[in-house]
């Protein structure tokens, strides 16, 4: 069930998410009786090699926000793994693999030095009563990091790496456009020099020509930071852009998980290939073939039998009601959770 | 039939009794709405000339702040205070309808939106009768405490009028009197505009509060109500902005069935240039309150002629092979609304920038292709 075959190259493999389970209790009546759960997250499994972006796309409330809270354990999971070859909490110098999930308090906050969260909406996360240099000095600070005479050069050195002039060191964030504030809330991702960054919708608030200019400053950060991204949105045109692998839950479930050119032109889940065909193309010549998936997105609080997609899929049949299909590896690093993946002649773009 | 308190009441009779799909429902000419704030005067829109054809899907894109919506909203005379019309005309071509009375004479006035009353009987029969609009936010735009039925029945009870079962015939056509729907009529019309717009179960839905639907059903109501009053026209604002790309499809579906169910004409305002491609006839690209191209669709995607235009279509990601290069983007951000740059307002920020030239001249609106016009120097002469 681990998507990261003991095989493959382990010593590459930043994170390793497994059997990761996050339900949220539905309480009801005067004693807050819990009456059931909402699977935002059922197990999923994933992993991140160093230096990649791991793409995470699905329509709203499939848990993909969730999901990357708890790997920043923003959320305490209810179940699973989350390793994480952390070099803060080093043993002799060499970095241990360390499961978030079992780290008591001091030492997840050490870990969040190394991993790092860049928020869709770019004005809430930013203090307005705190200038741009404390923002972005606010994560040294509470790492114990902040030294007055080198920190301010380090803070103007990540300005100016993230596209601002220095003469903005002084200024609040309501001064700023929506593109610049979100190029602060990164700049004060970066403060810490993180390993992992998670980004969740970074660019969908954002304007087409600003979303561009914001595109080509992650990729240029990732390469001269060798960074690794979890790159959350729904944006499939946005996530083929930035992403070495992509994976596409479905309410609470990675349904398939591959390469970015796999999984775009050979799609091997009903489900991607449904959601690849409905993303508007930019060409008016080409208006047709699309596939309308009917019905919307499963209640994770009250899911379908078997397989969560078929009252959705065009291609279900009697036991994909009854069974729940097994994510299984079909081709190599190309994981599916599909009964009749083999079978199927899928279409991607 | 009534009479319109136009200034210009020139009833202008179609010329033969075949409707023409084609003809024009809107003029904008030269529209400029300005907000005066403590800083100064923001121009939201300048200069601002296109028709809508009835049918015909026109597509308004640009960057926010561009004054797509104020567009819409000035049709509508609904710009927020202290946001005022301070130039140009929007001419309206107006049919009343006699719903259900196919036989009934198309009657064409001729009404200039820009001078009438805001708060005034006309306009507010126009809106939403006969001009709807559906907005970005499905949720703050429905009242939390009504059922998606009441919702639509609002719409109806305001604007749909129904004939009286006539008791003599002969006498009826001329003696037509007409009263609004009654309750149970309109929940009918409620139940059959949930239907058409794909809710499953709507004789349930009816009576759901918008907190029991999700988004993209939220949004079905919101087109189920601007759509209720079978208006000539549906301005909508970034529609399906808010939802997934599966219920976008769905909506845009619907939205494309009812257009030619109806012969309606879509004002069509985003910033999604996928959906622009795939729903317009016609596009405008507004670039700080200025219109800079118009053209038809395919002219527009295949054959900008704007430097802006070119770089916003370069700018998205395409899904097909990746190729790993950078996107190209357009450097710079949009200038303050309140100090625009001098001559043609893109000159600090594009890629055929000619200096003396595009800083000092302010270009004027140019045929610069067969129905293909652009605000740009490099097309003047």
């Amino acid at each position: 069930m681990t998507p990261a075959s003991e095989t493959s190259q382990t010593d590459n493999i930043l994170l390793e998410v497994k059997n990761l389970k996050k339900y949220f209790p539905i309480q009801k009546g005067l004693l807050r009786r819990t009456v059931g759960y909402v699977r935002a997250v059922d197990d999923v499994s994933l992993y991140l090699r160093e230096g990649e972006t791991l793409g995470l796309v699905g329509e709203s409330g499939c848990g993909k926000t969730t999901a990357s809270r708890c790997i920043i354990r923003l959320y305490e999971p209810t179940a699973g793994e989350i390793w994480f070859k952390s070099r803060v909490l080093s043993e002799n110098g060499r970095p241990r693999r360390v499961n978030l999930v079992s780290l008591n308090r001091d030492e997840i906050t050490k870990t969040r030095e190394e991993i790092a969260m860049i928020f869709q909406d770019p004005i809430n996360p930013l203090n307005p009563r705190m200038s741009v240099s404390d923002i972005i000095a606010e994560p040294m600070v509470i790492h114990g990091k902040y030294d007055p005479r080198h920190s301010e050069e380090v803070i103007v050195n990540l300005l100016q790496r993230v596209g601002l002039r220095p003469d903005h060191l002084r200024r609040y964030p309501h001064e700023f456009s929506g593109g610049q504030r979100q190029r602060i809330g990164i700049a004060r991702a970066l403060a810490l020099n993180p390993r992992l960054v998670l980004c969740d919708e970074p660019v969908s608030a954002l304007d087409v020509s600003i979303q561009a200019q914001t595109l080509n400053l992650l990729q240029d950060l990732q390469r001269d930071f060798n960074l690794s991204y979890i790159f959350v949105a729904h944006d499939l045109s946005v996530v083929q852009h930035i992403s070495d692998r992509v994976a596409v839950m479905y309410v609470g479930k990675v349904v398939e998980v591959a390469s970015s050119e796999a999984l775009y032109q050979n799609p091997l889940h009903p489900y991607t290939e449904a959601l690849l065909s409905s993303v508007p193309k930019a060409d008016p010549k080409y208006r047709s073939s699309r596939i309308i998936m009917q019905g919307d997105v499963a209640d994770p609080s009250n899911p379908p039998s078997g397989c969560y997609f078929h009252p959705r899929c065009r291609y279900a049949v009697d036991l994909c009601k009854q069974q729940a299909p097994e994510f299984r590896e079909l081709k190599p690093d190309h994981w599916v959770s599909c009964h009749r993946a083999e079978e199927l002649q899928l279409t991607g773009i | 039939m009534q009479t319109n308190p136009s200034p210009t009441p020139t009833a202008e009779a179609p010329a033969g009794a075949a409707p023409d799909s084609r003809e024009t429902l809107i003029e904008v000419r030269d529209l400029k709405v300005e907000f005066n704030i403590r800083g100064g005067v923001v121009k939201a829109v300048d200069g601002l000339t296109f028709d809508i054809k009835r049918g015909q899907t026109m597509g308004i894109i640009g960057e926010s702040g561009c004054g797509k919506s104020v567009t819409a909203r000035a049709i509508l005379r609904m710009i927020p205070r202290p946001g005022k019309i301070t130039g140009g005309n929007i001419i309206y071509h107006r049919r009343r309808r006699l719903a259900g009375h196919q036989t009934a004479p198309a009657e064409t006035n001729i009404i200039d939106l820009t001078t009438l009353d805001p708060d005034g009987e006309t306009i507010r029969q126009i809106r939403g009768g006969e001009i709807a609009m559906i907005f970005q936010e499905p949720m703050s735009s429905l009242t939390p405490v009504y059922t998606a039925g009441t919702h639509i029945n609002e719409a109806v009870t305001l604007h749909r009028l129904l004939p009286i079962k006539t008791l003599g015939d002969q006498m009826a056509d001329k003696i037509m009197q007409y009263r609004h729907v009654t309750r149970e009529e309109a929940r009918e019309i409620a139940v059959q505009m949930l239907r058409r717009v794909g809710i499953p179960r709507p004789e349930q839905r009816v009576d759901s509060y918008p907190h029991q639907l999700s988004g993209g059903q939220r949004q079905r109501v919101m087109i189920a109500i601007a759509l209720s009053t079978e208006p000539a026209m549906l301005i909508a604002d970034e529609p399906t902005t808010a939802l997934d790309v599966s219920i976008e499809a769905q909506i845009l579906d619907i939205m494309r069935e009812l257009q030619q169910t109806a012969n309606m004409a879509i004002m069509f305002i985003t910033h999604n240039l996928g959906v622009i491609a795939s729903m317009a006839d016609e596009i405008v690209v507004m670039y700080m309150g200025k219109q800079v191209e118009r053209a038809k669709v395919v002219d527009l995607f295949y054959n900008p002629k704007h430097p802006y235009t070119k770089a916003l279509l370069q700018s998205v990601p395409k899904l097909g092979p990746r190729t790993g290069q950078r996107l190209a983007s357009i450097e710079g951000m949009v200038p303050d609304p309140l100090r625009l740059p001098t001559g043609c307002v893109f000159h600090p920020r594009c890629p055929a920038f000619m200096p003396g030239k595009c800083d000092q001249t302010i270009p004027r609106w140019v045929e610069a292709g067969p129905d293909h016009w652009a605000r740009c120097l490099l097309y003047e002469e």
